[in-house]
């Protein structure tokens, strides 16, 4: 047992970082703001030469032949990035959309909420960065159908909660064409939650060295605000948080890789009720930690906790994922028992 | 990173697991907790079985009399004796994990060849002076003072939080030998016998009603000063040379115990019925993901630990969110038990199905309080996080003298 992160992974993290670095820093990431289209073209081309979507996908069929315990510590570095468009979508459609391992063609998703779930026949279907799709993917539990962007009865929202995710609304969701069956929903369902959770913790972690850094750099009282112990505790508190979140993303990846180590579905699930939380809850105490600057929309702050908020109710909510877990004692009680 | 156990790994678990499935039912019955005497024969007997199996010290050197095991395997060792209930390392609590290591360390070779094997053996027990009424999270304002008087140190002072000093032979001592306002450049850490002439214990009652913890008066004590471990004012390196043979596994058990009692509590709130609200249930599914995620922290501390020999800062955000997962497990299962949690006794259920686990949940409850404030209150591993890992400024020194 070694469950530390080996060299080779944290050179392709390394990598990512730089890329993201070069290729979307924060300034040219804000000039997108509360545009149509969010996704760079020739940025997302280069994330696919990166292996960004295809890291995954078996080497006979074009890919990098990578675990999806390569592929978290990748998606972290996007987060963290604050990297927009649909990244989880286009790496789990590599291999089933033509294109969408290279990048040259977007793929976007949207859940198929399932009969019963709370917001059914009120809420319209809303539906992310529409105008940047070239395949739009619903998934469900019965499996996956795709639809054409183009074709769809859809009204852009004009004040999206986060401008740098735009969003349509839709009536309701054709049937589409059916591209998959219930075998591979569930494992998007599941490594989609653990990418998602990635991204997450990026963000997290971004959040708390954003606010780190002001706190070194502001002085109120004649001393940096980090050196008072309210504003110390709560940088503190981000940090615990953002790695606790890593550690269980990291460990659900490496477990869907070893599926022996463990349940794969249960520790997905608990990865991403972690880092939703302290993703939102690092983005909110950023915020708080900017003080009235923080409220600004210049200070980025804002941007990491509407795109966690985002995030947050993609593959698997607090309360859905809290359930399943629940779920997974209860067997296990029952289980116990019948022995 | 690799989550999967080595053959050899994997041999390790299975004939230790032989060895406590053979073991344990051969155990005496565990004595009550206030009967101290009693609680010293069980666990002294149980760290003798432990040694006389090859098992004593399984994170000591070789060199130290231990079995030199890998950070790994004192996982996999921690691991195994917990899933299998088997006896808390109670009183050897001291010796084995804090003044064992550090004569290992620091020792002399007369020290080593004298203690060590006593502790392995379950011979002699070890108790801890370090805090002071007045120095607790400042531990280097300690003011009980030892005087050179020929060949001995005469030691007068108080300590506190000495757990088992009732039973221990001998206790760990910190003293200050420099001048009164030296702080961490003027202590001494010194071996005191239990007997000695001016030793006085009084126990102290915690919040869940137990008594392991005890005030230590010191008046006039004399130690030899062959008892001294390391050099006299180097007391304070002596001690944080100790804290780093901690690899990563120091939470092993009682994580496992929480794992454990949350299962206990979902079984209650089956059988009461609370399972049907939904608020319960996302709760404890919670309360899982917190404690899945703290058992691969653990994972990855031990296997930093086994790469560079030290603890990192893995440790300390562990003890930070596993205390405060602790506390919201303890409030949880209390709010179920609801009125049965009036007591710390096992009630009989009325449903026919057998006792309501009332008594170690309220326990548990109430033990888990210590938690966020034993070894490093949480405020204060903030602190260490903000400073030591983020780089934020320090807070000001503020000594008897003013600023610094």
């Amino acid at each position: 047992m070694d469950f530390e992160v080996s060299e080779f992974q944290s050179e392709l993290a390394d990598g990512i970082r730089r890329l993201c670095e070069g290729r979307f820093p924060l300034e040219s990431i804000r000039a997108r703001e509360s545009t149509a289209q969010v996704v760079d073209r020739d940025g997302w081309k280069e994330l696919g030469e990166a292996g960004v979507f295809h890291l995954c996908l078996a080497e006979e069929a074009g890919g990098v032949g990578l675990g999806l315990a390569e592929a978290a510590l990748v998606f972290e570095e996007l987060g963290r990035s604050l990297v927009p468009g649909p990244l989880v979508a286009s790496h789990l459609a590599a291999g089933l959309i033509d294109g969408a391992d290279d990048g040259s063609v977007v793929v976007g998703l949207v859940e198929r909420p399932a009969t019963g779930t709370a917001g059914t026949g009120v809420v319209p279907v809303v539906v992310e960065h529409l105008a940047d799709l070239d395949v739009l993917l619903v998934l469900a539990d019965d499996g996956i159908t795709r639809l054409d962007p183009a074709s769809l009865d859809s009204s852009p929202l004009p004040r999206p909660m986060d401008p740098l995710t735009p969003v349509w609304s839709l009536p309701a969701l054709p049937a589409g064409e059916p591209v998959a069956g219930p075998d591979v929903a569930a494992w998007w369902r599941r490594d989609g939650a653990v990418l998602t959770a990635a991204l997450q913790v990026g963000m997290a972690q971004w959040a708390c060295d954003l606010a780190v850094e002001y706190a070194k750099g502001r002085v109120q009282f004649g001393r940096p605000i980090g050196g008072f112990q309210a504003v110390k505790h709560l940088c503190a508190d981000m940090a615990v948080r953002a790695e606790v979140a890593r550690i269980a993303v990291q460990a659900a990846a490496v477990t869907v890789d070893q599926p022996d180590v463990g349940d794969a579905d249960v520790a997905a699930a608990g990865a991403k009720l972690l880092a939703d939380e302290a993703a939102v809850t690092n983005g909110r105490s950023s915020i708080q930690v900017h003080g009235g600057m923080g409220f600004t929309w210049e200070v980025p702050a804002h941007l990491a906790y509407k795109r966690a908020r985002v995030l947050a109710t993609t593959f698997g909510t607090d309360g859905s994922l809290a359930e399943s877990l629940a779920e997974s004692l209860a067997d296990a009680r029952a289980a116990s028992a019948g022995h | 990173m690799d989550l999967r156990y080595s053959d050899a790994e994997q041999a390790f678990r299975s004939s230790l697991r032989a060895w406590l499935d053979l073991t344990l039912p051969g155990l005496p019955p565990k004595p009550s907790p206030d009967d101290w005497p009693g609680r010293r024969a069980y666990d002294t007997h149980w760290q003798r079985l432990l040694f006389d199996a090859g098992y004593a010290g399984v994170d000591w050197p070789v060199e130290g009399g231990g079995r030199g095991s890998s950070p790994v395997e004192e996982l996999i060792f921690k691991e195994e004796l917990e899933r299998a209930h088997a006896p808390y390392v109670g009183v050897n609590f001291v010796g084995l994990l804090h003044a064992g290591p550090t004569v290992i360390a620091e020792g002399t070779p007369e020290q080593r060849a004298r203690f060590l094997p006593a502790i392995l053996r379950g011979d002699e027990v070890w108790c801890q002076g370090f805090s002071e009424p007045n120095a607790g999270s400042d531990l280097a304002s300690m003011r009980t003072r030892a005087v050179r008087d020929g060949d001995d140190y005469v030691i007068s002072g108080q300590k506190i939080w000495t757990s088992h000093a009732e039973v221990a032979d001998y206790c760990e001592l910190l003293v200050r030998t420099g001048s009164e306002d030296s702080r961490h450049r003027g202590i001494s850490w010194l071996i005191l016998p239990m007997d000695s002439p001016g030793v006085d214990i009084r126990p102290l009652h915690t919040i869940a009603g137990s008594t392991e913890f005890a005030e230590l008066f010191l008046d006039e004590v004399r130690v030899p000063v062959a008892n001294r471990v390391g050099e006299e004012n180097d007391g304070w390196r002596v001690t944080m040379v100790t804290l780093s043979f901690e690899r990563g596994t120091a939470f092993v058990g009682d994580l496992l115990e929480a794992v454990e009692l949350l299962s206990t509590t979902v079984a209650l709130a089956q059988r009461t019925g609370a399972w049907a609200d939904p608020g319960v249930r996302r709760q404890a599914g919670h309360l899982k993901a917190e404690l899945d995620a703290l058992w691969a922290l653990t994972k990855r501390n031990v296997s930093q630990a086994a790469r560079t020999g030290i603890p990192g800062v893995g440790g300390t955000y562990f003890k930070l969110a596993y205390s405060e997962t602790r506390h919201k497990l303890g409030e949880f299962s209390l709010s179920l038990l609801g009125r049965a949690g009036l007591a710390a006794h096992d009630l009989e259920g009325t449903d026919g199905l057998g006792v309501l686990p009332a008594g170690t949940m309220v326990e548990d409850w109430l033990r888990g309080i210590s938690l966020t404030i034993a070894a490093g209150t949480s405020q204060i591993q903030r602190n260490i996080v903000g400073e030591r890992i983020l780089g934020l400024p320090k807070e000001p020194q503020v000594t008897a003298g003013g600023k610094s």
